[in-house]
């Protein structure tokens, strides 16, 4: 072998090894897979193509001058999932524990705007013990510099991080920033500050994985989209995740072949929504009749569970779904769940992808809790991404459609392409009791004359005949055929042109 | 004949009558609660009438009701169905009172068969064997010894004040006598506080077996021969089948005769049941006889060809039975599953809610599926689980459990929990195929209630191998999307690794060139599976290596799940690759079910069914909030007691607020 083939041959096994084989089985010990197996998981077998394998690190400091490490802790590449192409970066705990530094930070903005010229998604793995401390400002620098991109990214290209291991201080507005965070049940974690540091200033004691664990932010801050059981797991499912993205903001959604017919009837719909309108039911049954296969992608199953997202397919490509769930909290809109559905309605909005909205809402959650929250204004960021969206929307109200939050719900007043409702939905400012309290107040003594009230205005109102008659509603549609409405509604609007005026950018309230 | 006839009940008798009435040319009036506006029978039938509120005694078990549905719809006969009102003598005299005639007997025949004494009475009257015994009280074990012989033994001494297997005691010879006489009076002594003692023969290894009757208002009488029906939980039927494995012709004939004789006795008209205990030499002993139509009739139906409820409708409209006693064949062999909303892997818990999803195996050859629900209905909780009744017919025995195992496997139903893992189970079990079972079998094989039996090789073969070509059918699917980098060709081979819920791997290759056949190397085995499956379908069925194969399938969050009748696997499929990494994977512990049970949503708690101190089962409801005018039920996850009630009804909830606290490791 040429002297140069076995430098060559000598570099790659160094790059390959990463931190070395004891680090590697103690990153094994943990649950955890190397950086490269990772990719191996998430890309089509033999699809990585590697770029700035023998980057390395020029810190002079602290001994740092002779600790080098070809790949200087992140491999960075693009590959294909089912063949379409995206970029990767895959931190390598393994190597000074995954830390930032300015040369690593460079590889993952490379590949950023690589992805960024060629129109395909970034995935990042994200698993790092923080800034290159040895470094100093200019590891700081490097994640500035990927903040940027990130920034520049988003809406043109579809950005997902997967945590794979901690990610703390500074590191975690990198993937805050993308479109999807994903983690790893006991195995990552994401916090601003970590639990020592909670100690010393709030004296609040608390173990990592509740600060900032999988099942933390999946639950309680929502800023995780989806946890999963294992590595193996998170990255099965990110490939299915991945077949349901376009590429970037220019394409339309990706299609697949599809035998489920868009004329199939679900006769079983027809008792889904209970006589007794205070009776609950579970909307994710209409979700998964209507869609491809019964395949339903949701995200943010455990969190803000008052409302429904996810993806799926109607006819073989890509649908979003938005649904209000009368399971828990009668299906109202609250903070949570307001801000949940915006962020999904906007990302389906950047990418072109036409969204299709189920609603059975009784109102705004009331109270002090809401209202000191700030309701006013993260109610409106639903309202404003409805209002804003130019993709296809085709909504169906399956029962309740009460007061503002009816509006909110991409009405026909939003811009609602296709408006339909079931034969039992109400389409009204309010219940009919409440009603009815306020305009006969001065009947509220008389039970008998407000039931009376009520029965009448139950009569005028609580049905989608007014607000059809308005034109409000295209349609009042038989439960059993919502899939074959919404296929050919979504078939009619493939081709939907609209815009909103030119502007530097809106100001969505925040 | 009759004009229109109402239906006196609900499910998926009603939906039965209904369909032969149909076929008879005679209108149908379904009657029908609040809680079953949308059921079935309601839209069945011609037209239907609401009764009144959910609960059976405000609806169904209301004679008056009834009474007035039949005077608003004009109905000229009642079908009275089985439960409710169909053994109520009353009922009878108050519809013939209306000049409306009551599909079944006489009331003299409901009223003398519906009170033990008298039925026992006019039973040995008409020459019926009934179980030997003493109706008096024992003086003493020397009594007792006298008695013992003249009955015969084995026999039973009992408690008067008996129950609960307390106070009960068997003999086989004197010694076993006098002794059992001392021990049960002591027992009873001190356990009901009354010593008194009698003696019965006791039964061994005893069978349900059950005589069909008609018999019109002429004197005629046949019986439709027997239907076995030992396969019992708690006295609750479970299995029938028809005829019974264990009856010798002679015997049958000597049982139906008697049965035929009782009828007569009581001037009966229309079909019904005389119920027997048979012993393991066919010895056997009048039970009681049941004045209405079986839930189990099907059995008979399918082995005689006769239709039972179009022969009662005959017989009530005054006309002559058409066949005699020989005219009734015994054509092959009929299996009946009861399907209950019930979970029998928790104590056979009742299950009740939506039927999200709904499939019977309506289509296999000689299979009926009685039911009263179609996809979308609900099992409520005012009424009784049974879901359907699964009949197969098959040439011989053999033949009607192997339909009934395929059907089972067909089956399927989303939303609530059913038994048709254990009625597998029991179809599966040697002894039950062949034939050697008593009323005590579910008891003798299942003392410690039931757990998902083993998978034999076979059974898991074709559990991997049809998930594995439902992966890769997937797999073409994703790899034909739209976008690709390079021109994708159709997937034609696979390879992957099953790991099953057991952390088992088992590789697998699949290759296809022709649409609809695989072939497939398995655990050392080259295979070919046929199958029409494509994604989206719930079932998959078809061949493997020519032997035919039926499985549930769906989706789950980390794989999938495959399940016959009988059986249930999760399975994860992954690349090779990733199966040689997933040694590396942590087994995460089970979520632990916390102590408390928290408010999921701020609300009001309405109601608390519960104290401290309770002991609830998994599934009983424990509060009621309501939140944005919404009542939710909160039932409890597991089984427990309750240590801490932290709230009273009437308070206002947040979120995650502690209502109840279990008692530790309960």
């Amino acid at each position: 072998m040429r002297e140069i083939d076995q430098r060559l041959a000598s570099k790659r096994q160094a790059a390959e090894l990463g931190g070395g084989q004891a680090r590697i089985d103690r990153h094994h010990q943990r649950g955890k897979l190397t950086s490269r197996e990772r990719l191996e998981i998430l890309l089509d077998e033999g699809s990585f193509t590697e770029s700035d394998m023998f980057v390395e690190h020029r810190c002079v400091d602290f001994g740092m001058q002779d600790q080098k490490i070809p790949g200087d802790g992140v491999v960075t590449g693009w590959g294909t999932i089912n063949g379409r192409l995206v970029f990767v970066f895959s931190q390598d705990f393994t190597v000074f524990g995954g830390s930032l530094s300015e040369a690593h930070a460079e590889k993952i903005c490379k590949i950023m705007d690589q992805a960024m010229k060629s129109g395909a998604p970034v995935i990042g793995l994200n698993d790092s013990g923080g800034a290159r401390i040895q470094e100093g400002v200019a590891s700081l620098g490097g994640y500035a510099d990927v903040f940027q991109r990130n920034v520049l990214a988003s809406g043109v290209v579809p950005q997902i991080s997967m945590i794979m291991g901690p990610c703390a201080g500074g590191a975690v507005y990198s993937p805050a920033m993308t479109d999807f965070i994903f983690m790893v049940k006991d195995t990552s974690y994401m916090f601003v500050t970590g639990p020592e540091v909670v100690k010393t200033v709030t004296h609040e004691e608390v173990t990592h994985e509740e600060l900032g664990g999988a099942e933390t932010h999946s639950t309680i801050s929502g800023v995780c989209d989806l946890a999963f059981e294992n590595e193996l797991h998170a990255l099965r499912k990110l490939r299915e995740f991945y077949d349901f993205l376009p590429l970037n903001n220019r394409e339309k959604p990706p299609v697949r072949p599809c035998e489920d017919p868009p004329n199939r009837e679900e006769t079983s719909l027809d008792t889904l929504v209970p006589e007794n309108p205070n009776q609950p039911y579970d909307i994710r049954e209409l979700i998964t009749k209507t869609v491809d296969d019964g395949h339903f992608f949701e995200i943010q199953p455990d969190f803000a569970r008052n409302i429904i997202v996810g993806m799926a397919r109607m006819n073989g490509s890509t649908v979003g779904f938005v649904a209000n769930q009368p399971l828990v909290l009668a299906g109202c809109l609250d903070i949570k769940s307001s801000t949940k559905a915006a962020r999904f309605v906007r990302f389906c909005d950047a990418f072109n992808i036409p969204i299709v909205t189920y609603v059975d809402v009784p109102g705004f959650l009331p109270g002090t809790a809401q209202e000191y929250g700030g309701i006013i204004k993260h109610g409106a960021k639903l309202l404003f991404a409805y209002a804003q969206c130019t993709v296809p929307k085709v909504t169906v109200i399956t029962r309740k459609a009460y007061g503002g939050a009816y509006d909110v719900m991409a009405s026909k007043h939003l811009r609602g392409d296709v408006n339909l409702a079931w034969p039992n939905a109400e389409i009204a400012v309010m219940g009919p009791k409440g009603a009815v309290e306020i305009i006969f107040r001065s009947d509220i003594g008389d039970a008998e004359k407000i039931e009376q009230r009520t029965e009448e205005y139950r009569e005028k109102f609580a049905n989608p005949f007014v607000a059809a008659s308005r034109g409000y509603i295209d349609d009042v549609i038989t439960p059993a055929r919502t899939r074959t409405h919404i296929c050919k509604a979504l078939a009619m609007l493939a081709n939907k042109q609209l815009e909103n005026p030119w502007r530097k950018h809106d100001n969505l309230p925040l | 004949m009759f004009k229109k006839i109402l239906i006196a009940n609900r499910g998926e008798i009603a939906c039965r009558a209904i369909r032969t009435a149909r076929k008879l040319g005679i209108a149908t009036a379904a009657v029908y609660s609040e809680a079953d506006s949308n059921a079935l029978h309601v839209a069945m039938a011609d037209e239907a009438i609401p009764i009144g509120p959910a609960a059976s005694s405000e609806s169904y078990l209301k004679i008056e009701a009834i009474l007035q549905a039949c005077a608003d719809c004009g109905a000229d006969a009642v079908y009275p169905g089985y439960g409710f009102l169909s053994e109520n003598a009353q009922f009878a005299a108050a519809l013939a009172d209306k000049n409306i005639e009551f599909i079944g007997p006489g009331v003299h025949a409901i009223e003398s068969m519906g009170d033990k004494i008298t039925s026992k009475k006019l039973a040995i009257e008409a020459g019926v064997s009934t179980v030997p015994g003493h109706t008096d009280i024992i003086r003493d074990a020397d009594h007792a010894v006298v008695i013992a012989s003249e009955i015969g033994y084995p026999v039973m001494l009992k408690a008067s004040a008996g129950g609960g297997g307390k106070g009960m005691r068997v003999a086989f010879d004197e010694a076993e006598c006098r002794d059992g006489f001392e021990r049960a009076s002591n027992e009873a002594r001190t356990s009901f506080g009354d010593d008194r003692v009698f003696i019965e023969k006791f039964i061994q290894q005893p069978r349900h077996i059950e005589i069909q009757v008609l018999a019109d208002k002429h004197g005629n009488a046949v019986y439709l021969n027997e239907r076995e029906c030992s396969i019992q939980r708690r006295h609750q039927k479970v299995i029938e089948e028809a005829p019974s494995p264990f009856l010798n012709a002679e015997t049958r004939a000597a049982m139906g005769k008697q049965a035929c004789a009782l009828a007569a006795a009581v001037n009966y008209h229309s079909a019904g049941t005389v119920e027997f205990i048979v012993d393991a030499e066919q010895k056997f002993y009048f039970l009681e006889m049941n004045t209405r139509l079986q839930v189990e009739h099907p059995v008979t139906e399918m082995i005689t060809g006769f239709d039972l409820v179009e022969q009662m409708i005959n017989v009530a409209a005054g006309k002559p039975l058409e066949f005699k006693q020989t005219d009734v064949p015994i054509n092959g062999w009929s299996m009946e599953a009861r399907i209950y909303a019930e979970n029998p892997f928790r104590e056979f818990l009742p299950s009740t809610g939506r039927l999200i999803r709904y499939s019977e195996p309506a289509d296999i050859e000689n299979v009926r599926v009685d039911s009263g629900v179609v996809e979308g209905g609900e099992v409520s909780i005012y009424y009784d689980p049974m879901i359907s009744k699964l009949v197969t017919w098959g040439h011989d025995r053999n033949a009607a459990i192997a339909t009934m195992k395929t059907a089972l496997d067909r089956y399927g139903i989303d939303g609530v929990t059913t038994n048709i893992p254990f009625l597998s189970a029991l179809f599966a079990h040697p002894k039950f195929i062949e034939g050697d079972f008593s009323t005590n079998f579910i008891a003798e094989h299942y003392p410690d209630g039931f757990t998902e039996p083993a998978a034999t090789d076979i059974e898991l073969q074709q559990i991997h191998a049809a998930a594995a070509v439902t992966h890769f059918l997937l797999r073409r699917q994703a790899g034909a999307i739209s976008g690709s980098l390079f021109p994708a060709t159709e997937l034609s081979h696979g390879q992957f690794v099953i790991v099953d819920s057991d952390q088992s791997q088992h590789p697998v290759t699949v290759s296809s060139t022709d649409a609809g056949i695989f072939n497939l190397q398995l655990a050392g085995k080259t295979l070919q599976l046929q199958t029409r499956w494509k994604p989206g379908n719930r079932v998959i069925e078809g061949q493997i290596d020519g032997e035919t194969f039926i499985l549930q399938w769906q989706r789950t969050s980390t794989g999938y799940q495959l399940a016959s009748g009988k059986l249930s696997r999760p399975l994860q499929i992954m690349s090779t690759r990733a199966a040689e990494l997933y040694c590396h994977m942590p087994i995460r512990k089970p979520v632990d079910t916390s102590l408390f049970l928290l408010s999921p949503m701020p609300g009001l708690l309405v109601n608390l069914m519960v104290a401290e101190g309770d002991s609830v089962r998994a599934g009983d409801p424990l509060a009621v909030v309501e939140a944005m005018k919404m009542e939710n039920v909160l039932k409890a996850e597991r089984d427990g007691k309750i240590a801490i009630v932290h709230q009273t009804a009437g308070a206002t909830l947040d979120v995650d607020q502690k209502i109840i606290e279990f008692e530790q490791n309960s």
